[in-house]
């Protein structure tokens, strides 16, 4: 285990020791100590290693991660694995706002709650939240999954391309272009996969599937009311 | 009034100077087919703009240089502040960002091709960096855009600088869309979107708001990039002291301030021609702002929108710019309304000159289009020798009046060697008006 702490490292220190390690590094376990809210911990990975965050972190943990696993022990701030392209990011308790925002691939999980706009953009990552989710999420999602165990609020996948958005709780409200769907048999085994991978205690028939109604994609003057 | 009788004296027929040919026409449009007016380019409306400004020359307080024997120094380097490696450029002249997808695959491979040959840099846009774009550019700098389509590290290290764009010119607080006629499948799956629907660009990033967050925002493009590479920070003109500020105490290492007459690939007509500021007007607040803050030339000033000459350059630099960024004329220089295609304008209903429906793709140029027919009809390498050729009089005309003006370099051009030829330039550029020390607005005069 290799440990890096932030009380005397700097952030560029840390930063550019977990950047350096390659595909075949056998440096695979790092702990990071003290984060103390710090931003941009932990950003641009691109190796096949494990680091674990003990504590909470300011903005864009896990920015833009490639194969790395990233797990916070504490909560995360905003733009917690904003444009992740692979790998894992794990957070035990909440996300503040942007979570996961136009990540490409990859998986996010998050233990607690997520706030606003949790999946904005989405362009195929897989998230997972353990608990409720904020107003706005999946704005705009391209792809990918987004599954909520607990509740969503307002304005559910507004303005959404394909993303597929799942939600065993309650939908406050749901936005431009996003409707219920059925749920098929290839949901649900997307639903499994994601729910065991992510630790979710959850069974995938208690969900409910959203997506786009394609209403929106090329515009109509008879849709304006809907922008 | 008219009367039947021919012994009286018959009224005029007057056309309303409100309700014009051209705005009727509108109504009529818009009543008919029920959507706005979509359209490329920047604003097509009479602002102030550099041809209302005068270059004074040398006299008896002022010494030239000799036009074909002294050196005038063209050089200017980007991303000073911060970066490990700026960008060092032989010119002050840039290619604004562009994407693939508004502009075919050949049209930004001779952006690239005709930027490097003048030793300057191109610029990505939005929908991510091509490999023929980074191959065939010497210096690229990567837009980072509110919608972050292709985004990704990879890119991010590969490209010599990153462009924040907060917005541009012809549309500032505006998104943009991408009309499905223009997604190939190539641009269709680096946007990781379905072939054929509009693709929007959002109007803000969707990750930070506000200039706190986007301090934070640098940051983490800097960790992610070794602190390499100058960020750079793009404005739309509008409330130019401002955001120059604060994009400085966010961390910029380069402002570019983009005017309304800036280009766009697509975008409401009634946006372009409503929204926004003259470029003329945005340069001088930009320079004091960055004065004010004691960083003017540490964190360099880009200005584009509607450069068209050397002397547009020349002015921008004595204003205070450190460098412009063309990208319309850069696609004039490549051949677009060109009247060698008038008859196809002329089908599409328009004319050379007056071409603007980039958004639609059937660009006759090939230029703004994804139709393989049509794209194919620009050679990227005889399109890069254009741009080449273009840059390179841009910066013979911009040294012949600096010299003109006694200096040895296009950086010690300043707003003293200028005059302004209306009061609305006057005011907007803070130049004296022609013949007078005055302009509107001038500290201490009372007016």
């Amino acid at each position: 285990m290799q440990t890096l702490d932030l009380a005397t490292h700097a952030l560029r220190e840390m930063n550019a020791a977990l950047q350096a390690q390659s595909q075949q590094t056998n440096a695979t376990q790092w702990e990071i100590l003290n984060p103390r809210g710090a931003h941009a911990i932990a950003v641009g990975l691109d190796a096949p290693i494990e680091v674990t965050v003990r504590g909470s972190t300011g903005y864009y943990c896990a920015g833009m991660n490639k194969q790395a696993t990233v797990h916070v022990t504490g909560s995360a701030g905003p733009g917690v694995a904003e444009n992740m392209m692979s790998g894992t990011v794990i957070i035990d308790g909440d996300a503040s706002q942007y979570a996961g925002a136009t990540g490409r691939g990859g998986l996010l999980v998050i233990k607690g709650n997520a706030a606003s706009r949790c999946g904005i953009s989405m362009k195929g990552i897989d998230i997972v939240v353990h608990g409720n989710i904020g107003h706005m999420s999946a704005f705009m999602g391209q792809a990918g999954n987004l599954v909520v165990c607990g509740d969503a609020g307002d304005a559910l996948g507004d303005s959404l391309y394909e993303a597929r958005l799942f939600v065993r709780g309650s939908v406050k409200s749901l936005g431009a272009d996003c409707i219920e769907k059925e749920m098929r048999p290839e949901h649900l085994e997307i639903l499994r996969d994601l729910l065991a991978r992510a630790g979710a205690d959850a069974k995938p028939e208690e969900f409910r599937r959203y997506g786009s109604a394609r209403k929106l994609y090329n515009f109509n003057i008879d849709n304006a009311a809907a922008y | 009034m008219t009367t039947q009788d021919k012994r009286i004296p018959q009224t005029v027929p007057l056309q309303s100077a409100t309700f014009t040919n051209p705005i009727n026409a509108e109504i009529r449009r818009a009543a008919a087919t029920g959507i706005y007016d979509i359209r490329g380019g920047g604003a097509k409306r009479r602002v102030p703009h550099f041809d209302d400004l005068l270059f004074l020359g040398a006299s008896i307080s002022r010494y030239p240089l000799e036009g074909y024997r002294e050196t005038c120094d063209t050089r200017v380097t980007l991303g000073t502040r911060f970066a490990k490696k700026p960008i060092e450029l032989d010119i002050p002249i840039t290619i604004a960002g562009m994407s693939f997808g508004a502009l075919s695959a050949q049209a930004k491979e001779a952006l690239g091709r005709g930027a490097s040959a003048a030793g300057t840099s191109t610029t990505t846009g939005d929908g991510g960096m091509t490999p023929e774009e980074r191959g065939h550019s010497t210096k690229l700098v990567y837009q980072y855009l509110p919608s972050r389509y292709g985004m990704n590290p990879d890119d991010l290290r590969r490209a010599d600088a990153i462009e924040i764009v907060v917005g541009q010119g012809a549309k500032p607080g505006g998104g943009g869309m991408l009309l499905g006629q223009k997604i190939s499948d190539r641009v269709a799956e680096m946007r990781t979107l379905p072939k054929g629907i509009d693709q929007r660009s959002a109007c803000r990033h969707p990750d930070w708001t506000g200039p706190d967050d986007l301090e934070i925002k640098i940051l983490e493009l800097r960790e992610i990039t070794g602190w390499q590479v100058p960020i750079y920070v793009k404005v739309g003109g509008t409330r130019p002291y401002y955001d120059t500020a604060l994009a400085v105490k966010a961390g910029a290492d380069v402002v570019v301030m983009d005017g309304m007459q800036g280009g766009t690939a697509a975008t409401q007509d009634v946006f372009i021609e409503n929204v926004g500021l003259p470029t003329l007007a945005c340069i001088r607040p930009a320079v004091r702002a960055l004065q004010d803050l004691g960083m003017h030339r540490e964190v360099q000033l880009v200005i584009s929108g509607g450069i068209r000459t050397g002397a547009d350059v020349a002015k921008a630099l004595a204003l205070g710019a450190d460098a412009v960024a063309i990208g319309t004329a850069a696609l004039v220089a490549l051949g677009d309304n060109d009247p060698r295609y008038e008859s196809e304008y002329n089908a599409l209903g328009t004319t050379a000159g007056a071409y603007d429906d980039w958004h639609e793709g059937r660009d006759p140029a090939g230029i703004t289009t994804q139709d393989p027919v049509l794209a194919a009809r620009l050679d990227p390498i005889e399109g890069g020798r254009r741009l080449r050729n273009y840059l390179k009089v841009m910066t013979l005309e911009a040294q012949t009046i600096a010299r003109a003006c006694g200096h040895n370099h296009l950086h010690n051009l300043e707003p003293e060697d200028l005059c302004a030829l209306t009061m609305e330039a006057a005011a907007m550029a803070q130049i004296p008006l022609a013949g007078t020390e005055w302009y509107p607005g001038k500290p201490g005069t009372g007016y």
